[in-house]
């Protein structure tokens, strides 16, 4: 060890010494503040990616600002031995290469924990904590004296503290090889420079400091055959797989990437081998109203359709999700849910249109509403929302989140069974309309569900025309405005979905295995913090049953669960607590039955928040048969 | 028009090439005011399909919401129709394409539907070159909710509220040009024998066809000092030149004289005579229809007949490339990539 980095270690390592470490084997956060277009995306994906090839469960989270360059952007990896893939709260490992955002950053890391740092320039005196460690390695330094252009300057620095991470934490070297190889597939002249960036930085940390830290990986065989991936990518797949033909879209974040991922795939896996043309259609419109216009038509004239958005884009679609319901014409929505009102937080999650999306329009409507928690989920639900909507012939709304969207998600593998028939519903054919001798009636309840045959155009010569509107028209589709006949319409209309109830995702139950009055429901991507926080809770002895739903109308599972619960606590991310106030008012359940559970800052929701509120509200009321004294001792810890 | 139709229909109509009368074109009674410009395009557009031999239910038809949007349920009764959202059509008569590309399809709007609140819809549809007829019956005013001026009503045009329109007007025509259609064309209710054909040869062209119809509104905007009043158009009325439809494997037999008629062959093989009025044609030349809309309507005169057409210009199927067959025929073996397929992806992602 050179003289220079003896003193280094010496400053720095005594300061770990002295202090508590954060922290522990395969059980840590650590968080990357970096500059937005600086390139370090990929350089932390290799980190996040590295600690999963290790076999460990990872959860990495973007968070990122509405901009293109130079604002502050986070990627946060929560790295748990235990399989806990939600947001935990707090931070043991700061790495503070973002000078604009340092401060905020050193706020918000927990006592004990690493604050890494570029040490080119000395540390600002207004950084210093006494309660953590410091780690400097001097980045820039190191890229001037390697690289002369300013671009591989930026981008190499940020490979660089990854191959200090590298020597840190464990991360075996092998595995950021074998990562970096795969990474620059067909441009093998990267490789090189990228693996000597990363050994740069394994190397100049692996002279100055003890490694690795208390912090570190381990390699396990806890991820089994599961997978990474976007939300939003499984929606594109599960569209390609459920034979979406047609989809229309306009760019708003955090959707973009849910037909951008159908395009990557299609391109991939829809052309015909023969003439190479395209077995699908991306239409992107000139705004929303035309997307879903664009949609509804395509459903209309019988291919399978769908559309992606954020809040903004479903109140614009608002006027026309009305026409589909009521003119009953299948299509899909894929809401990407981000932080309202209006635009929000723009690049933050919240799942808030749960109102806007179950209600959509003016008059008397409710929609099919599905909730997916996982990638896996998105890709099952995305497929069978297709089905859905053919055999409903109404509007199918997917309501994923930003959080779930846009970040790689550890999720069981998706799986295809070869022999699943797509649903088209109810559609009477050429044949069947040749046969028929009555009169056809396109809003005709023929089987007493509520649905009724539609037919596509173009089928027949002479029968089964029939005219679309928004009016109100009789079973035969003629305009009336005759009031008996309006009501028929709209009770039909109940009918089917009274239809969809039992047709719908049915909720997923857990017994807690303890006698509890107490309950939990959840939803969407809350599904991770909220297994956590019941694995928590559990420990300090509050038990809790829980449910989460997987769509909406409810089925009658969901009044029966919160009815065997003195209390149910309804864990959502929006302010006003609108699930809760669905299952009020949909369930007819007496409000005090049910208590809210919620967050909406914009960061994914903590299993930390949750606990707390719950804790909150079983410290202060008798719950039966929960041991008094695990209450007071789980109310007593402010977390 | 309110009126009861008498169900005898003479023994002898004529028939077409698919052995269909006039009749099978027809749609419901109409419960338009009498005298209403836009059923005299319903009847346009029924004499057109009748005589092209169009199978009716190869036909949709979309509308937005205004008088001139009811009116599909008063033509071709055979056709599956689609009454939208007010202005718009384009929209779904854009995804309706996407999923059958061999249907054809008639769009029916009004200045309301297209001006005002489908302005931006109207635009974007013909950015992307759909390949189908759009046809605004234009009355300059808003019958339904009783006569508010339209953006294309003139400025200075009065209408039954006697106040003169102070805003300027939008020429759906010029827009058109500008936003790239391949088929431009102004027509007026009151001369069928320069609709039916116009509308034919739109109907023929692979492309998106606008044709912009001057139909007066009889209750509202049919006064002395309307520029949309029949009285107004037929003074003030200038056509680009007579016109000729021969439909593909129709013989031609009428007789032209050399130079004086100009053939445009349209993609599916039939042929528009134009026979000329004063000078060049420019039916080819983008810039100049514009320019020729322009200087009318500073001589307060309105230009109608065919104005602009690119028989070559490509459709939003060609734009994207998607397969011959109607994507909404494609079934699981076609879409659905299946089980190994999705082990591969799996893999890729671990």
């Amino acid at each position: 060890m050179n003289t220079r980095a003896k003193q280094v270690r010496d400053k720095v390592v005594p300061d770990t010494e002295k202090r508590k470490s954060a922290g522990a084997v395969n059980d840590f956060v650590i968080r990357f503040a970096n500059v937005n277009g600086t390139g370090s995306a990929s350089a932390n994906n290799l980190f996040a990616k590295a600690v999963f090839r290790m076999g460990i469960p990872v959860s990495p989270k973007n968070i990122f600002p509405s901009n293109i360059q130079g604002l502050p952007t986070w990627f946060e990896v929560r790295v748990s031995e235990k399989g806990y893939l939600g947001r935990r709260g707090g931070v043991d490992m700061l790495v503070a290469v973002n000078p604009q955002s340092q401060q905020q950053d050193l706020e918000s890391l927990e006592s004990g924990g690493y604050f890494f740092y570029d040490s080119t320039k000395p540390l600002s005196p207004a950084l210093q904590r006494p309660d953590i460690n410091y780690i400097g390695v001097p980045l820039t330094r190191i890229c001037l004296d390697e690289y002369s252009d300013p671009r591989q300057r930026q981008l190499f620095r940020n490979v660089i503290y990854i191959g200090a991470l590298a020597a840190l934490l464990a991360i075996e070297f092998d595995v950021l090889k074998v990562l970096v190889g795969e990474q620059f597939k067909g441009k093998e002249k990267l490789i090189a420079p990228n693996m000597h960036a990363l050994e740069l930085g394994f190397q100049y940390t692996r002279e100055h400091f003890d490694c690795p830290l208390a912090i570190r990986v381990e390699r396990r065989d806890l991820v089994g055959d599961r997978i990474l991936l976007e939300g939003n990518d499984a929606l594109a797949l599960g569209a390609i797989y459920g034979g979406a033909t047609v989809a229309a879209w306009y760019p708003i974040t955090p959707s973009t990437s849910v037909v951008d991922a159908f395009d990557k795939y299609a391109r991939r896996l829809r052309i015909d081998p023969g003439s190479g043309d395209r077995k699908y259609a991306i239409a992107q419109a000139e705004d929303e109203l035309a997307a879903i216009g664009i949609a509804i038509g395509a459903a209309w004239n019988g291919a399978r359709a769908f559309t992606a958005t954020s809040g903004p884009g479903v109140s614009l679609m608002s006027e026309f999700i009305g026409l589909a319901y009521f003119a009953e014409v299948p299509v899909v929505l894929f809401d990407i849910q981000r932080s309202g009102p209006s635009t929000g937080m723009p690049t933050r999650t919240q799942q808030s249109d749960i109102f806007a999306a179950a209600y959509a329009s003016h008059g008397d409507t409710r929609h099919v509403l599905l909730f997916p928690s996982t990638p896996r989920e998105c890709f099952d639900m995305a497929a069978l929302s297709f089905d859905l909507a053919d055999r409903l012939q109404t509007p199918i709304i997917v309501l994923s989140d930003l959080d779930l969207g846009m970040n790689d998600n550890l999720s069981a593998p998706l799986a295809w069974d070869d022999g699943r028939v797509y649903d088209r519903g109810k559609v009477f054919n050429q044949v069947q309309l040749e046969a028929m001798t009555e009169r056809y009636g396109r809003y005709l309840d023929v089987d007493g569900d509520g649905i009724c045959y539609r037919t596509y155009p173009g089928t027949h010569a002479e029968k089964g025309a029939y005219f679309t509107r928004g009016t109100s028209r009789d079973e035969y589709a003629i305009y009336t405005e005759d009031g008996d006949a309006y009501v028929r319409n709209m009770d039909r209309l109940l009918l089917k979905w009274e239809t969809a109830r039992t047709l719908v995702p049915a909720p997923e139950l857990r017994d807690c295995g303890h006698k509890t009055s107490a309950g939990v429901i959840f939803f969407g991507s809350s599904a991770a913090a909220c297994d956590e926080a019941l694995e928590l809770l559990a420990d300090e002895n509050l038990h809790l049953n829980s449910l989460r739903l997987r769509s909406f109308p409810f089925s009658d599972e969901v009044p029966a669960f919160i009815g065997r619960h003195e209390k149910v606590f309804v864990v959502e991310q929006n302010r006003d607590g609108q699930m809760r106030k669905l299952l009020i008012a949909e369930c007819e359940i007496d409000p005090r039955q049910l208590l809210s559970v919620r967050h909406y800052n914009g960061m994914p929701i903590t299993a930390r928040n949750i606990c707390r509120q719950i804790r909150q509200e079983l410290g202060g009321a008798k719950v039966t048969r929960i041991d008094r004294k695990a209450v007071s001792k789980g109310y007593s810890e402010r977390t | 028009m309110s009126y009861i139709r008498p169900h005898f229909r003479h023994p002898e109509q004529p028939v077409n090439d698919l052995g269909y009368t006039r009749r099978h074109y027809e749609g419901s009674l109409s419960t338009l005011c009498a005298g209403c410009g836009h059923d005299s395009v319903s009847a346009a557009i029924i004499q057109a399909c009748f005589e092209l031999s169009l199978p009716p239910h190869k036909i949709a038809k979309l509308s937005g919401i205004g008088c001139s949007s009811k009116t599909p349920t008063y033509f071709l009764g055979k056709s599956h129709g689609f009454n939208s959202v007010h202005g718009r059509m384009p929209s779904v008569a854009t995804g309706a394409n996407l999923a059958n590309r061999e249907m054809i399809y008639i769009g029916i709007s009004g200045d309301g539907d297209t001006a005002s609140i489908g302005l931006g819809q109207f635009a974007h549809v013909i950015r992307r070159g759909l390949n189908m007829l759009y046809l605004v019956a234009n009355n300059g005013c808003y019958g339904l909710t009783k006569g508010q001026d339209s953006a294309t009503a003139d400025r200075g045009s009065v209408s039954r509220k006697g106040v003169p329109n102070p805003f300027e007007a939008i020429d759906l025509c010029t827009m058109a040009l500008q936003t790239g259609a391949s088929f431009v064309a102004r027509g007026f209710s009151g001369d069928k024998a320069q609709l039916e054909p116009l509308i034919k040869a739109a109907l023929c062209h692979k492309g998106f066809a606008f044709i912009d119809v001057i139909s007066p509104c009889v209750t509202f905007n049919n006064t002395s000092r309307s520029s949309m009043g029949y009285e107004f158009v037929r003074d003030h009325i200038d056509a680009t030149g007579k016109m000729d439809f021969v439909p593909l494997r129709q013989e031609i037999s009428a007789n032209y004289e050399p130079g004086s008629s100009q053939e445009i062959t349209l993609h599916d093989g039939s042929v528009i005579h134009l026979y000329k009025k004063n000078g060049a044609l420019h039916q080819h030349d983008r810039n100049q229809a514009i320019r020729n809309l322009q200087t009318h309507r500073e001589q307060e005169q309105i230009l109608t007949g065919l104005l602009y057409l690119d028989p070559d210009h490509c459709e939003f199927h060609d734009t994207l490339g998607t397969v011959k067959q109607p994507l909404r025929d494609l079934g699981e073996g076609d879409l659905c990539p299946g089980s190994r397929a999705l082990e591969a992806i799996n893999a890729s992602l671990r």
